[in-house]
């Protein structure tokens, strides 16, 4: 089994990426190819109750574990978002629920998406990460609930 | 004799953008281009001097004080319900109530004259371009009543369908609840005709005109509706303040709506009378100083003049609507005959989330989404639209700078 980088250290990736753009019409260009290479989510994963609140395109996130570890795959029909997405799965999945549950997640602040992006709810970034939190906190619960 | 066109002189735009002060930020390095009017309007300085001069000069409680400022503060409030009953040419100012906006006005008359009136196996009549507040109003009240809802087809230009709304048009119809103009497609719909035809079936009428009182000359006389509802923040007024304009036969005889302070005569623990119209229908302290500014802003519309707006704004759309045709694989969603300058569109399979966010990365604001009218969409079979709704203060130059933010956003995503 492959090694987990830390959460902290794939946030720090993430930023010294941005750190490379000195416009937003680059960012959003590197979020976009992300959004565009995301890969697709199963259509039969695609239901009402993986979608995820609070976001005006649609997306679906679902999650498994695997050796206590959360593995995300998510999808929008918004590639902006899907972009966004692609990050979050990157830095969580395959982080242990309490990792994900504890994650600050300073990056988007720091490559200057919480005042670009985050403010709105309708871009739905806030939305996804609390889902993603809630699934690692069912898991953790779960878990809890199975050693004792 | 000159025609009446021809002495309508265009409205000066960049002296009427001096006195919106919003219009001059910038939003991420670039110069605002405020396209989301059918939202919400920005607001002149006159409506901001209003509310300002209020708090500071004389605030205090309206209609029972008896010192100067409570005095000063009852005449400005009254006076803005004289302004509001000449703006839509109400015979009496009885005729005009207070409420939050076009929302509470719609629940007001669903919660009065509707429980009052609608019985089980009533139907109500509703058309496919209504907003989410002229629906769920209506969609509780039947659930409460076993009453029934029905509504009024369109077609695909965004018209309604007249010769359904008559087939749909019975003794069992009891009112009729119809939006003035579509926020969604821009259509304007013939009100008036449909007054009339609900009225030889039985139904009494509300007007839903949160779109239409901005840019429409709004005549309740002459369009003989029951109810009309609107909203000050959408004709460059403060938020949190509308109108509901009720035939004066027909709010008599409804009962009150909320409970409280200002709506009642006297009152005893085991019997309450209640206030005279309009005042039984505005219970507790009410929202004095957006009130007091809606003036304004219907004092600032009244200068400029309704009819050079219409035309600017009429350009406006003419315009905007040449431009986007000219952008591949843009379709234009409502293409009424009749229409105020809103206009909404989808650009091939592009998701219009992602054209609002680069949009306003160039400090472009327009309107994404299903605009609160998800049964429209529906009907169209998508999940929203990019709308661009224009004002009094837009320019030709901001509808190219809108045409640019489109072509360079499309080529980012396709």
């Amino acid at each position: 089994m492959k090694t987990v980088k830390a959460i902290e250290d794939i946030e720090s990736e993430i930023v010294e990426e941005f750190a490379l753009f000195d416009s937003w019409d680059d960012k959003y260009e590197y979020i976009i190819d992300l959004g565009k290479k995301l890969l697709p989510l199963d259509p039969k994963f695609k239901l009402d109750e993986n979608k995820v609140r609070g976001c005006q395109s649609s997306v679906w996130l679902v999650a498994n574990e695997e050796s206590g570890r959360i593995f995300y795959r998510a999808e929008s029909d918004a590639v902006i978002v899907k972009g966004l997405i692609s990050m979050l799965v990157r830095v969580l999945s395959g982080q242990t629920p309490e990792a994900i549950i504890n994650a600050r997640l300073d990056f988007i602040k720091d490559i200057g998406m919480m005042t670009h992006l985050a403010q709105t709810r309708s871009n739905g970034l806030l939305s996804m990460v609390k889902q993603m939190k809630h699934y690692a906190l069912a898991y953790q619960f779960k878990n809890a609930g199975q050693s004792t | 004799m000159i025609p009446t066109q021809a002495i309508i002189k265009d409205i000066d735009v960049h002296a009427i953008r001096q006195q919106f002060p919003v219009l001059s930020r910038m939003v991420k390095n670039h110069p605002l281009v405020y396209l989301d009017n059918a939202a919400t309007t920005q607001k002149p300085q006159v409506v901001l001097d209003a509310l300002l001069q209020y708090y500071s000069s004389y605030n205090a409680n309206i209609h029972r004080g008896i010192h100067s400022l409570a005095e000063e503060a009852t005449r400005a409030y009254e006076a803005s319900r004289d302004t509001v009953q000449e703006f839509i040419h109400a015979e009496s100012r009885e005729e005009i109530l207070f409420t939050k906006g076009t929302t509470e006005g719609i629940n007001l008359v669903a919660q009065t004259w509707g429980r009052q009136h609608i019985q089980s196996g009533d139907e109500i009549l509703i058309s496919t371009m209504e907003h989410h507040s002229n629906i769920v109003p209506w969609h509780l009240l039947c659930l409460e009543k076993g009453a029934v809802l029905k509504v009024i087809p369109i077609n695909e230009q965004g018209e309604l369908e007249l010769d359904a709304y008559e087939n749909l048009l019975s003794t069992k119809t009891k009112i009729v609840s119809i939006v003035h103009v579509s926020n969604a497609l821009g259509t304007i719909n013939p009100v008036k005709k449909m007054i009339d035809m609900a009225h030889q079936a039985g139904a009494v009428v509300l007007v839903d005109g949160a779109q239409s009182s901005v840019h429409l000359d709004i005549d309740v006389q002459d369009l003989d509706c029951d109810f009309f509802a609107f909203s000050s923040h959408k004709l460059y007024g403060p938020t949190g303040i509308g109108v509901l304009y009720g035939k004066k036969n027909l709010l008599e005889a409804m009962p009150v709506y909320q409970g409280g302070g200002e709506m009642i005569k006297t009152v005893g623990f085991n019997s309450i009378t209640f206030n005279d119209l309009p005042y039984k229908f505005e219970a507790g302290t009410p929202n004095i100083a957006d009130t007091i500014a809606f003036k304004s802003a219907l004092d600032f519309i009244n200068e400029v003049g309704k009819d050079k707006i219409r035309r600017h704004e009429n350009k406006l759309l003419h315009y905007a609507t040449e431009k986007l045709e000219e952008i591949p694989n843009l379709k234009i969603i409502g293409k009424a005959r009749q229409k105020v300058s809103v206009v909404s569109f989808i650009i091939g399979s592009i998701h219009p989330q992602d054209l609002g966010i680069l949009l306003d990365n160039k400090g472009i604001a327009v309107r994404t989404g299903h605009h609160c009218a998800q049964p429209l969409m529906d009907h169209y079979g998508i999940p929203g639209t990019t709308r661009a709704s224009f004002a009094m203060y837009n320019t030709m130059e901001e509808i190219d700078e809108l045409i640019k933010g489109l072509q360079k956003a499309i080529k980012m995503l396709l």
